[in-house]
């Protein structure tokens, strides 16, 4: 979907980006990973141009985007950030439908988009579509900020530290839905963070960064069991790596097929950490395991977890 | 509710008082007699105030429209990468034109194109401009840093993000020194009578040089309500946007 292919781009004379190379694959959640100034959101936005690139090549779908018009290429990549940046004047409809128009669809399916939009994010279209960006709490901000870059369907999405700006309770909220989003939709997602717990939730990929350079790529939990160096084993923190283990393997894992259990059941898509915090909390060591109907399914056994 | 809003309306009071003295200024002759004896006539008669008060509208709009055009043109021109380096110097330039005395302004012009109304607009577009351009560089500025990113990352080209985002964003600001300018304007305006212009301010210049000062209260009075409302009036206009606007 995206290869970016030893690029390099400076400031000043200091490379930021320093010939790094990454492919990422269509239908991928890649998270961009490192402490501020590591080139994380250099390298993203060089991806729709929003910075040129010195040397090497990007292509997105096997076209070179140096190829593509600087706007064309834009329209066909949603693109988030940290501020949001609504337009202040115009409704949450106008701002959702800014890329559709651009595109110039017809009025009738850009008014359906957005009140679909809308219904994903779970705001109240006949509410929501008229009000102005001043109007919204942050949390609603940055879903429609979210929502207008995944307005015309695009191939790609680009976000950068989207939520790193809400409180935490929001936070929290916004990333189970942008998961939920990613597993419906099946977008490809480059998303920038410097939140190690964020990564971990959300990426189906990780690129730990440093001196403008990816240090380790790889899922969450190569990452946290296979630490490349001790740069990476800092980043994600000696401490409580246990407890991170756990947060990013799924009940279905550890799942006992078919032995009879009792209790209030857990889904399939669980975390472990979230099964060890019901069995703490239960004080049980097993719980039953359903599926997303209610049907049980097994159990998963507190020893299973450290398996 | 609107018809009690129009009523207690300052603009309804004053256009009114305005338009009575502009038109009926002469009703007003038993009180000045009293009041200037003497003076003969009292009530300065020769144009009539209408004459005067269009020419000066004429006069102050063609400078201001210029001067708006001009100042909000230049200010799109450094506020954009091509441009980012003349930003000193147009602020440089615009801010001599505002030192600079209108009258000095007119002894330079007159020379070169005659006396008149062409000389009072060249020194009302120069003196006017600073203003403008100075707050539609703020305005065009202000726009917020993320809303600039966003429009560019969503693929808006440069002049739909001039048009569409930054100029909308901005128009509560141009609007206020274009506010100014005006209101300046239509002061600064009368002393075009001293070349032989037409304005509020030829009775106040014969008044003066005829020591006849009903004459002068005459002229002056109805340039400042000329201006009050004009500011009124503009006022109005930005309440209107930005009500749009949100």
């Amino acid at each position: 979907m995206i290869e970016i292919d030893e690029v390099t781009k400076s400031y000043g004379g200091r490379p930021v980006v320093d010939q790094l190379s990454l492919a990422v694959d269509a239908g991928a959640f890649c998270v961009l990973l490192g402490s501020s100034g590591c080139g994380k959101s250099t390298t993203l936005r060089m991806i729709n141009r929003l910075i040129p690139i010195d040397s090497g090549a990007i292509r997105v779908s096997g076209e070179d985007v140096t190829q593509i018009p600087a706007e064309a290429l834009r329209r066909r990549i949603g693109y988030a950030i940290q501020s949001i940046g609504l337009f202040p004047h115009w409704t949450v409809e106008d701002n959702i439908a800014t890329v559709p128009w651009l595109l110039n669809w017809r009025k009738t399916r850009v008014s359906d988009r957005v009140t679909e939009l809308l219904e994903l994010f779970r705001l109240d279209p006949a509410i929501y579509r008229s009000k102005f960006p001043h109007q919204l709490s942050g949390g609603e901000q940055q879903r429609v900020g979210v929502a207008r870059a995944l307005a015309a369907d695009p191939e790609l999405l680009l976000m950068d530290e989207p939520f790193a700006a809400v409180d935490p309770i929001t936070r929290d909220a916004l990333q189970t839905e942008l998961a939920r989003i990613h597993r419906t939709t099946k977008k490809t997602i480059v998303f920038v963070t410097h939140d190690i717990e964020e990564a971990l939730r959300l990426a189906t990929v990780i690129a730990i960064m440093n001196n403008g350079r990816i240090v380790q790529l790889g899922t969450p939990i190569q990452i946290l069991e296979q630490p490349a160096n001790d740069f990476v084993r800092d980043f994600v923190g000696r401490q409580g790596l246990g407890l991170k283990l756990l947060s990013v393997r799924k009940v279905a894992d550890r799942l006992r097929r078919g032995e009879p259990g009792e209790g209030e059941p857990l889904s399939l898509d669980a975390s472990l950490s979230e099964a060890f915090s019901a069995m703490t909390a239960r004080r049980a060591d097993r719980l039953p395991v359903c599926d997303d109907a209610g049907r049980h399914l097994g159990i998963i056994a507190l020893a299973d977890l450290v398996r | 509710m609107r018809g009690k809003r129009f009523l207690s309306s300052p603009i309804l009071w004053i256009g009114l008082l305005f338009a009575a003295l502009m038109l009926r200024m002469d009703a007003l002759q038993p009180l000045l007699q009293q009041a200037f004896p003497g003076v003969e006539p009292v009530v300065y008669n020769r144009d009539s105030f209408l004459t005067l008060f269009l020419s000066q509208l004429g006069l102050v709009a063609a400078a201001s429209l210029a001067a708006s055009l001009a100042g909000v043109a230049l200010a799109i021109f450094v506020t954009r990468p091509a441009g980012r380096d003349f930003r000193a110097m147009v602020n440089a330039l615009a801010t001599i034109g505002q030192t600079f005395p209108p009258a000095a302004v007119l002894a330079i012009t007159v020379p070169m194109v005659g006396f008149g109304a062409r000389p009072t607009v060249i020194a009302l577009f120069f003196y006017g401009l600073l203003p403008i351009i100075e707050n539609a560089v703020a305005g065009l500025e202000g726009v917020a840093s993320a809303v600039r990113e966003a429009a560019e990352g969503m693929g808006l080209s440069a002049w739909q993000r001039l048009r569409d985002v930054e100029l909308p964003l901005a128009a509560p600001v141009v609007l206020a020194g274009i506010r100014v300018s005006v209101t300046i304007a239509i002061g600064t305006a009368t002393i075009g009578s001293t070349v032989g212009a037409l304005t509020l301010g030829t009775p106040i210049f014969d008044g003066l040089v005829g020591n006849k000062i009903p004459f002068v209260l005459e002229g002056a009075v109805l340039v400042a309500l000329f201006a009050i409302l004009t500011d009124l009036l503009f006022e109005r206009l930005d309440q209107r946007l930005r009500v749009t606007a949100n």
